[in-house]
């Protein structure tokens, strides 16, 4: 029980909790106060993450040097998204990012590309110099099932210090001039563009900006771990979806609230059900069958959360209405 | 009247001694059908004007043309000496064209104060990197502010300045709109139904208004329904039916023009036209 | 307040009894698959598999290690090709990263992998199965598809035939999807699992009860009509009474497709399920399976029935009308909810339809519909959104592209090729092939 607890709880500050926030804190900027529908966040995770690892495996950038080339790709990928979309209807956009997320995904996971994105295996190995720039001495830190060791602590350190500067940067864009204007594109483009704003430059901007902070999750999402092309479905998109909707989507704050009550209560969720099932409470399913729960559950949550509480935890039902 | 405003007797396509907007060969199709099929218009500078036809008679898709919303199938226009045709319409605005809309568009979700900051033009923390350093644009946004505050006043929707937009009436919302308008300091303002849906009680702080913009040395030009409105405000009528200037005129010799109750006023000329809201997308 | 929390108490537990529905429904397939003993193997716990093929066929005796924490084991493939090794139940998703090797010595003489890496690192991301793929290099068969013919001497014309069978498929649930879509709005997600609820379904019938294909494909189609009719009654129609917007809906069509998708994986597993019917045809000397040319006879005469139903009859002409303007039509005096409801049965009887087709065209697992979504989306938007010749022809685009894209590049990246013309169409035509100018606003 004391392990389940202590499970859920460092699932609230793990590094991935955090690069899943900040690319939520995108959609937030993207949805929340754009009204752009990007379902394909993921794919600029994805070019965070492929970029970084190609440019240090294959090129063999420096650190900063891979992380510019991810910045710039994901610059391009928003103009890629956005110049075809923008001036359409909603909906095209939508239908456009979820497609181009998904042609990304099978790009890089064809056999075919395999020299450079390692194919269906993905690839390792181009975290060296990130954590060379460590400067917490090796050792254990913390306490009880809290203990670190000092790549983990760094990382911490370094993910959540970047939640917590884009969210600022968020708060500060959002109650800008520059904020009012994406906002009144939200309400009603047409009205803004009626009054001089050239509404086409502002979600594109809107969209390079959330897609960056996408990018820059992608990167802190594979630092510890490897690039799988699996990890860049649909599916990962949704789940920011669903993080950003359970904080409210209009709000600054939600998203990383969103998405750490999602890992937390997903973990909390999976390990009680486990626990269950090899207690022989539950007998009615199997271990596999559990991990397929918690995907029912986020769905499910998901539904409820756009039905009964549109705005999400934080938001003012007055501040976030879907539009359409 | 006719000779003060025109440089000849009131026929369509009219030249005017000051014109403010000079329309020509605005040809748009939809389909088979000829919304809007106009040959040479003028707009006089400094007068309110008024645009008036049956329903479908393209006066809407008129406007979306002239405000860059629209794009014709043929046809050029100029404002104020400057091609327009092919301007995209924020840039419209920006020259100093500005509009409203048939169906109100207040931003509902931001506040009335709000919704009037949008009106400025040129803000400095409009652009994404000055947004983000506010000692960038603080000094606008007191300028902006403060203009905003004396446009609310004068429209009487000050006591509103921090509600959301939503929680205004219909009428009111017409007002925001077109104070709105005014926070981007037109030449020229472009007014689509501005009776539509207000309560009668507005309706005459609203032609009040409407007056004060061309006080103000503005010209306005305005698609209308109510009658009433016309004949009380207007310096010049313009009438479109089936897409075409069937006359144009000073209001009381307009309303006389045969052809003119032939083609609109006909059996209607007691009933409010104005209520018909079916044909919005005319 | 009381009132609305009461409307939302009811929709709550309208919500989940559709689901416990949803339950009672598979519960016999559970069941079913429960007491016979699966064809495959059923994933326990933690699996790492894959399979070795030459041209589809399997290949047997082919060795694997595998190691990883608390797994050191040698893995051998059977008669079909496939191997398998059980991680233990403690690996945690993410972090255990496990490796396999090949031992090429095992492979067929004189054959090499396409790529000369004997080793595949992996882990489980969120799921309970992860797959090594090694590649044969050399493969002389033609690039061959979900489809499953293989036919070496004209790659063209069979993927030809593919993309016309894939197309008419995709057709019958892009017209579903397309029909739900003028009537109400919805762009419905969750369209997907309909397609896969059909696939599974047959399966259970054919490959499980052991029915004869006829009987098994009919009530596979049943049960998916049934299932759309359910989700109009229990979900869509009490949202679309709320007044939710379009937006949310669609959020909610995410959430369900979720919750659908993983129902199914709970109840069938994560592996593929074996749709292979018998007889091959020849025709113009491509081989076909028979399976499939019937199939696409059938799509075709089922596109034609419903083509009469739009036109000539009461119901189909009044469906048209509410496509075009709900509210204009509910004041001639239809009843567009009624309509609505006859859109999602007809809708959904589609989709059945082609649910069951493409899992005898390309297997059924519980993410085919999944799968095939957005090319499904992606014919509808090429249609020009919301008319069902449109649709109807966008699938036919997309699944010729889909399979003669095989022809020149890796076929795994045919469905990417299939996006990518979407887009690049949306560039240049925005309102889609068959749609008209003004639809866009």
């Amino acid at each position: 029980m004391d392990l389940i607890f202590s499970n859920a709880v460092n699932a609230l500050f793990d590094p991935m909790t955090a690069a899943y926030a900040i690319a939520a804190i995108g959609i937030a900027l993207h949805f929340g106060f754009t009204g752009l529908l990007n379902f394909g966040q993921a794919s600029f995770m994805a070019v965070g993450a492929y970029g970084f690892a190609i440019a240090t495996i294959s090129f063999g950038l420096p650190f900063w040097g891979a992380v510019a080339v991810s910045v710039g790709l994901s610059v391009i990928l928003a103009f890629l998204l956005g110049i075809p979309t923008l001036r359409l209807r909603s909906d095209y956009l939508a239908i456009v990012t979820i497609a181009a997320s998904e042609m990304l995904r099978y790009i890089v996971s064809t056999t075919s590309a395999q020299p450079l994105t390692g194919g269906p295996q993905g690839l390792n190995n181009y975290s060296t110099e990130f954590y060379g720039l460590n400067p917490i001495p090796v050792g254990t830190y913390g306490f009880w099932n809290f203990t670190y060791s000092e790549r983990e602590v760094f990382m911490r350190i370094v993910s959540w210090t970047l939640v917590v500067l884009f969210a600022i940067v968020l708060a500060i864009l959002v109650r800008s001039p520059w904020g009012r204007v994406i906002k009144g594109i939200r309400e009603d483009e047409d009205a803004v563009r009626s009054l001089g704003k050239n509404v086409y430059a502002y979600k594109m901007q809107s969209l390079i900006v959330g897609g960056l902070m996408g990018t820059v999750a992608g990167i802190l999402f594979v630092i510890p771990r490897s690039v799988q092309p699996g990890n860049y479905g649909t599916q990962l998109t949704f789940f920011l979806w669903t993080m950003l909707l359970l904080g409210g989507a209009s709000t600054v704050i939600g998203s990383v609230i969103g998405s750490m009550i999602f890992w937390g209560l997903l973990s909390l969720s999976d390990d009680l059900l486990r626990a269950g099932v090899d207690n022989g409470v539950i007998t009615f399913l199997t271990n596999d069958q559990v991990g397929t729960i918690r995907f029912m559950i986020v769905g499910l949550g998901l539904m409820l959360l756009v039905i009964f509480r549109p705005q999400g935890i934080f938001g003012n039902k007055k501040e976030l209405q879907f539009n359409g | 009247m006719a000779n003060e405003i025109a440089k000849g007797p009131a026929t369509p396509g009219v030249a005017k001694h000051d014109p403010i907007l000079i329309v020509d060969n605005v040809r748009r199709q939809f389909g088979g059908l000829v919304a809007v099929d106009v040959e040479h218009l003028e707009i006089p500078r400094g007068m309110i004007t008024a645009l008036i036809g049956p329903n479908g008679a393209g006066k809407t898709t008129f406007f979306n043309l002239l405000t860059g919303f629209d794009t014709p199938d043929t046809g050029s226009w100029t404002f104020n000496g400057t091609k327009l045709s092919g301007v995209p319409s924020y840039k419209v605005a920006r020259m100093g064209m500005v509009r409203t809309f048939q169906l109100t568009k207040s931003l509902n979700l931001l506040t009335v104060l709000e919704n009037m900051r949008l009106g400025a033009q040129r803000q400095p923390g409009e652009s994404i990197f000055a947004a983000l350093f506010k000692p960038l644009w603080a000094k606008n946004e007191k300028a902006i502010t403060v203009r905003a505050e004396e446009l609310l006043k004068r429209f009487k929707l000050d006591a509103k300045s921090e509600d959301f937009a939503a929680s205004l009436s219909g009428g009111q919302r017409k007002l925001l709109e077109m104070a709105r308008a005014l926070m981007t300091e037109p030449k020229m303002v472009m007014l689509d139904e501005p009776m539509a849906g207000v309560n009668p009680a507005l309706t005459q702080s609203l032609l009040e208004h409407v007056k004060g913009l061309k006080d103000q040395g503005m010209s306005v030009l305005f698609v209308e329904h109510d009658m009433h409105m016309v004949r009380n405000i207007s310096d010049w009528v313009i009438v479109m039916a089936e897409g075409k200037v069937v006359a144009e005129g000073p209001p009381n010799e307009v309303m006389k023009n045969p052809a003119v109750i032939d083609a609109y006023l006909g059996a209607h000329h007691d009933s409010d036209l104005g209520a018909d809201k079916i044909a919005k997308g005319e | 307040m009381l009132h609305s929390q009461m409307r939302a108490n009811r929709l709550v537990i309208k919500l989940l009894s559709s689901i416990v529905m949803l339950f009672a429904l598979f519960a016999s397939a559970n069941a079913a698959s429960a007491a016979t003993p699966a064809p495959v193997d059923p994933s326990k716990i933690f699996t790492i598999g894959g399979a070795m093929t030459d041209c589809g066929s399997g290949i047997p005796g082919v060795k694997f290690h595998v190691t990883g924490p608390g797994l050191d084991v040698i893995s051998t493939t059977d008669k079909t090709g496939h191997w398998a090794a059980i991680a233990p139940e403690t690996t945690k998703y993410v972090v255990d990263r496990f490796t396999v090797e090949i031992d090429v010595t095992t492979l067929p003489k004189g054959r090499k992998l396409f790529i000369d890496n004997t080793k595949r690192s992996l882990i489980f991301n969120h799921v309970n199965s992860s797959s090594a793929t090694f590649k044969l290099a050399e493969i002389k068969c033609a690039g061959t598809t979900g489809g499953n013919g293989t036919n070496a001497e004209n790659p063209g014309l069979n993927a030809l035939f593919n993309g016309i069978n894939l197309g008419l498929m995709l057709a019958m649930a892009a017209i579903g999807l397309s029909l739900i879509y003028g009537t109400t709005g919805l762009s419905n997600f969750a369209h997907g699992e309909m397609v896969t609820v059909g696939a599974l379904t047959l399966w259970t019938f054919n490959k499980v009860l052991m029915w004869d294909l006829v009987p098994s494909a009919l009530t596979a189609i049943a049960i998916v009509t049934a299932f759309g009719w359910s989700q109009d009654a229990f979900i869509w129609k009490p949202l679309r009474k709320r007044r939710i917007g379009l937006t949310q809906m669609m959020i909610v069509s995410i959430g369900l497709s979720m919750v659908v998708r993983y129902f199914l994986q709970m109840i069938y597993g994560g592996n593929t399920k074996v749709l292979t019917q018998g007889d091959t045809w020849e025709v113009l000397g491509v081989k076909m399976p028979a399976v499939n040319i019937i199939c696409s006879g059938i799509s075709i005469l089922v596109l034609i029935a419903y083509t009469l139903f739009l036109t000539r009859t009461r119901i189909g002409k009044a469906t048209r009308a509410v496509s075009d303007n709900a509210a204009l039509a509910a004041s001639t005096g239809i009843d567009v909810e009624k309509i609505i409801r006859v859109v999602w049965v007809v809708a959904s009887l589609l989709t059945g339809i082609s649910g069951v087709f493409i899992g005898l065209y390309m297997q059924a697992a519980w993410d085919t519909g999944f799968s095939i979504i957005l090319l499904v989306f992606a014919a509808v938007t090429l249609g020009g959104l919301g008319t069902s010749s449109g649709a109807a022809i966008g699938a036919m685009i997309i699944g010729l592209i889909v399979e003669l894209s095989t022809l020149v590049i890796p076929s795994d990246l045919k469905f990417a090729a299939a996006l990518a013309v979407l887009i690049i169409i949306l560039l240049v035509r925005p309102q889609g092939v068959m749609g008209r100018k003004q639809r866009i606003g």
